[in-house]
């Protein structure tokens, strides 16, 4: 348990993709079995066991320790957890350090009135990072700030496979995995994906940039509307019906309504998306479906959700990931029109015939969840991953307002010298509000330049964030792109943007020019009645 | 508590004159005419160590071992006080009918706890102090004494410092995992430093160490008192500026700094006690926290107090209400003495504006450790 802890320990304070895939892989390599296995659970969210309440953790402490140094204690560091992790006075002569493995197998087996005595025993056995670890793993909250994606990726880095092996095996492995470390350790063969509904990695597209279009030929593609929702594949083989993400990570508890329309032999690649009477509606709504713990009657009457199908990988047993896509639209086509299953209908085809034809098309979208157009080229397999020159996204031009500069924060890494996180506002009568946050869209050398800005106009410090001289006069102005805009009660100005990035900087621009929030409340999707 | 306050009173009611009273200047012996680590220029000052809170230039004399006059010469000069006097561990030095001893006090090289008697009576003053062992200073010695004046920097039950053994191998840990970036460990630049350095080499790590400039006095300083250090480059003395795989030591305020830019892709990291809260680690950008200290944890600090069973318990610097409950719970008269102007946040280098001169780390950042 202990050398999971250092990982969990290590991973809290590792802010970069690449050290935390480092950190992971260095993991599974080097520790036995089960303890990896189990950690690798714990990650993607695989450990299921009765959890304990924060209250008994907090009744065990207390018995041991003088109420007012708990509570100096608790003032200072203000976490529970972490506190009681910290100050559990052990007592001497305890075991050797549970392993991880030892900790899971006995939680599975476990009493509830046998539990308070069993973590004591633990907790007197473990160091602080492993206390801590214990105490979050047995209340429910680990979290490890990894995806399931990340965790996977780094297990496939032991053997080198493609990450995309093990997501196709997932759905086939349980706890403690030992069948999947002994392929990847060169001890066995590789397992058999023999579940059912597992998950085919997704086919992604490229942005397509201005040099592409001469060597493209319209006559080779297919172009639909890209929906603005959450991209999905729809699983229903053998009676198991999934909905995974495009990491492959099963979203369909949040999505029952869907999950029970799914009764065909089939795997469907579509958007994700709020549906009345066949209209689509915005991100917005489809996000009140999400990060949700349970799924009220309410909420799916408000919030209808339904899938616009893309492409068709499987049916009735028969895999068709290797026909071109003309052939998969069609038979999608068929598939719909014959058997008209519920909550799911057809992307429609853009019909062009040169690229001015299709920009036409883009600036007159049907409904305001389209985000762009598709183009497909019609000879292309359903390949992994983002294959070059097949597929291309034609995105929206993104939305953008000139805000300033406000607070600035230190980077990570190679940034970690250069105040290169920043919070920009825009004007609410006379005062600037923020309305959010980005740290990329520069150059290095324009880095360089706000980096010498933000020093040379610190007006106040909050532990590490410095503010910065915001008046009408005086300031730096970032002309910033995005995606969308919502409504948010968790921030100051009511708005919070999707996807926000600097567009350009604005040396030129006094800040009282920037944009008010007037400007950002009319971008705002109307209101609509659920 | 009344019945702490009680005993204070008597306890200065009792006394002609207190041995050692609270001044604004510090702790003063009107007997002997002295301050112990005054926070301004005084007539005759007794030094326990070289941190800068506690040892400032300007006294008229000073008394301390010769290691804390060698480390005050390094870093204010060799003007820093009219007259010095090196006392030996052990050795005693008497002012009128007070004598004084030092004896190891275990935080950093030369540290020393102010042993202060007249007729029967003693006053240990610890300074700063630790238990554990440490390779680049001698070891604290417990003093029985009427009053033992103790740090709290660390006196919370949550401060419980791993060991150290721990901590730097999670760290060779780190360089295994990461070697094609540079390691950046923000240690305080006299001290603990020269103590991860000395770590380092008994744990086995044996290619060079690169300095910051801030460092390079310092680690000379330790080298001629004979703690082997090993190889040691300062890091403006790199040709290649390749620093992937490397360890660098630098101190804290270098952390995130633009002098940190000639390092390439780094993993920060931080050698404090304070690491061991996580939110303090996050708040300074760090990425591999090691929780190292030279001040006692909590449970050195109540373990001392329980070996010496001092009459009284005066707590400075640091978190002084936990410890001075805790010294009452355990039936030890205990109260918290206000001594303005040391540092209670960190290891003996605050890093305040008004210190920026003896780390040159901004821009050009090779200076010397001689700021002032």
């Amino acid at each position: 348990m202990n050398r999971f802890a250092e990982l969990l320990t290590a991973l809290a304070f590792q802010p970069q993709r690449n050290g935390k895939l480092r950190l992971l892989t260095d993991y599974f390599r080097t520790v036995r079995d089960p303890d990896r296995g189990y950690a690798l659970a714990g990650i993607t969210g695989g450990l299921r066991f009765v959890h304990a309440k924060p209250a008994l953790i907090r009744g065990l402490v207390e018995a041991r320790i003088d109420p007012v140094l708990f509570d100096l204690s608790y003032d200072y560091v203000g976490d529970l957890a972490e506190t009681v992790a910290l100050i559990w006075p052990r007592r001497h002569g305890a075991n050797i350090p549970p392993s991880l493995g030892e900790i899971v197998e006995t939680l599975a087996t476990l009493g509830k009135a046998e539990l308070p005595r069993r973590l004591e025993v633990w907790l007197d056995a473990l160091d602080a990072d492993g206390r801590l670890a214990l105490i979050k793993l047995i209340t429910g909250g680990l979290r490890v700030g990894v995806s399931a994606r990340l965790a996977k990726t780094a297990v496939a880095a032991i053997k080198d496979v493609d990450p995309n092996e093990i997501e196709e095996l997932w759905p086939a492995l349980t706890p403690p995995y030992l069948d999947l470390f002994a392929w990847l350790d060169g001890r066995a063969e590789k397992p058999t994906a023999k579940a059912r509904a597992v998950f085919r990695p997704v086919m992604l597209a490229h942005a397509i940039e201005e040099e592409d279009w001469p060597r493209l030929d319209p006559a080779d593609f297919i172009a639909e509307w890209k929906w603005d929702g959450i991209r999905v594949q729809a699983v229903s083989e053998g009676g198991v019906q999934r909905l995974y993400s495009r990491t492959g990570e099963d979203v369909g508890s949040a999505f029952p309504d869907v999950i029970d329309a799914l009764t065909d032999e089939v795997v469907v690649d579509g958007e994700l998306l709020v549906m009345r009477n066949g209209e689509a509606a915005s991100f917005n709504e489809l996000q009140q479906r999400l990060n949700r713990k349970g799924v009220t009657a309410k909420m799916l009457e408000g919030y209808p959700a339904g899938i616009r199908a893309y492409d068709l990988l499987m049916l009735d047993g028969e895999d068709l990931r290797g026909r071109p896509f003309i052939e998969r639209r069609a038979r999608l086509e068929k598939f719909i029109t014959e058997r008209k299953p519920a909550r799911l209908d057809l992307s429609p085809v853009v019909p062009f015939a040169t690229w001015a034809d299709l920009a036409a098309h883009r600036g007159r979208p049907p409904s305001p969840a389209v985000e762009g157009i598709m183009l497909k080229r019609k000879v292309s397999p359903y390949l992994p991953g983002r294959v070059k020159g097949e597929w291309w996204k034609w995105k929206h031009d993104p939305h953008l307002v000139d805000a300033v500069l406000m607070y600035a924060q230190r980077g990570h890494g190679k940034r970690s010298s250069y105040y290169s996180d920043y919070t920009f506002g825009v004007w609410k009568g006379e005062e600037l509000v923020p309305v959010g946050k980005a740290y990329f869209g520069f150059t290095d050398e324009e880095l360089v330049r706000i980096d010498r800005f933000v020093r040379a106009h610190t007006t106040n410090k909050f532990g590490p964030v410095l503010e910065v001289t915001h008046d009408r006069k005086t300031g730096l102005v970032f002309e910033v792109a995005f995606e969308g805009l919502a409504r948010s009660s968790r921030h100051k100005s009511g708005v919070a943007m999707r996807f926000p990035r600097i567009n350009r900087l604005r040396w030129d621009k006094p800040p009282g020019e920037a944009d008010t929030i007037e400007t950002l409340e009319r971008m705002l999707p109307s209101p609509q009645i659920g | 508590m009344p019945g702490m306050d009680l005993r204070w009173s008597y306890y200065s009611a009792h006394m002609a004159t207190a041995l050692l009273e609270p001044k604004p200047g510090g702790l003063y012996c009107a007997d002997g005419d002295f301050f112990v680590d005054p926070v301004r220029p005084v007539k005759r000052a007794v030094i326990t160590h070289g941190h800068s809170d506690h040892a400032r230039a300007g006294h008229t004399a000073v008394l301390a071992t010769a290691e804390t006059l060698a480390i005050m010469n390094v870093r204010c000069g060799p003007n820093f006080a009219g007259s010095t006097q090196a006392a030996r561990y052990g050795e005693t030095v008497s002012f009128g009918a007070t004598k004084v001893t030092l004896r190891p006090a275990g935080h950093i090289l030369g540290s020393a706890q102010a042993v202060v008697e007249r007729g029967g009576e003693r006053i240990v003053v610890s300074g700063d102090y630790k238990r554990r062992r440490d390779p680049t200073c001698a070891r604290f010695e417990p003093v029985e004494a009427d009053v033992f004046i103790t740090e709290a920097t660390f006196g919370l039950p949550v401060f419980c410092h791993p060991p150290d053994t721990q901590e730097i191998a999670k760290l060779m840990h780190s360089v295994a995992v990461f070697p094609e970036r540079a390691h950046l460990v923000g240690a305080y630049s006299l001290g603990k430093a020269q103590r991860v350095i000395a770590l380092l080499r008994e744990a086995g790590y044996d290619a060079p160490i690169y300095l910051h400039g801030a460092m390079v006095a310092l680690c000379a300083l330790y080298e001629r008192f004979g703690v082997k250090l090993g190889a040691l480059v300062p890091v403006d003395e790199v040709k290649d500026k390749n620093f992937a795989g490397r360890i660098v030591v630098a101190p804290p305020s270098a952390l995130g700094d633009r002098w940190t830019r000639r390092l390439g892709d780094h993993v920060n990291s931080f050698a404090s006690g304070w690491m061991r809260i996580r939110a303090r680690a996050r708040q300074q950008g760090v990425e591999l926290p090691l929780i190292i200290s030279d001040h006692a944890d909590w449970e050195e600090l109540t373990a001392t107090v329980n070996e010496l069973r001092p009459r009284e318990l005066w707590v400075t610097h640091g978190q002084e209400d936990a410890l001075v409950h805790y010294a009452k719970s355990i039936g030890v008269p205990a109260r918290p003495l206000s001594l303005k102007g040391y540092d209670d946040t960190g290891e003996g280098e605050p890093e305040m504006p008004s210190q920026a001169g003896l780390f040159p780390v901004n821009g050009n950042g090779n200076g010397s450790t001689n700021g002032r």
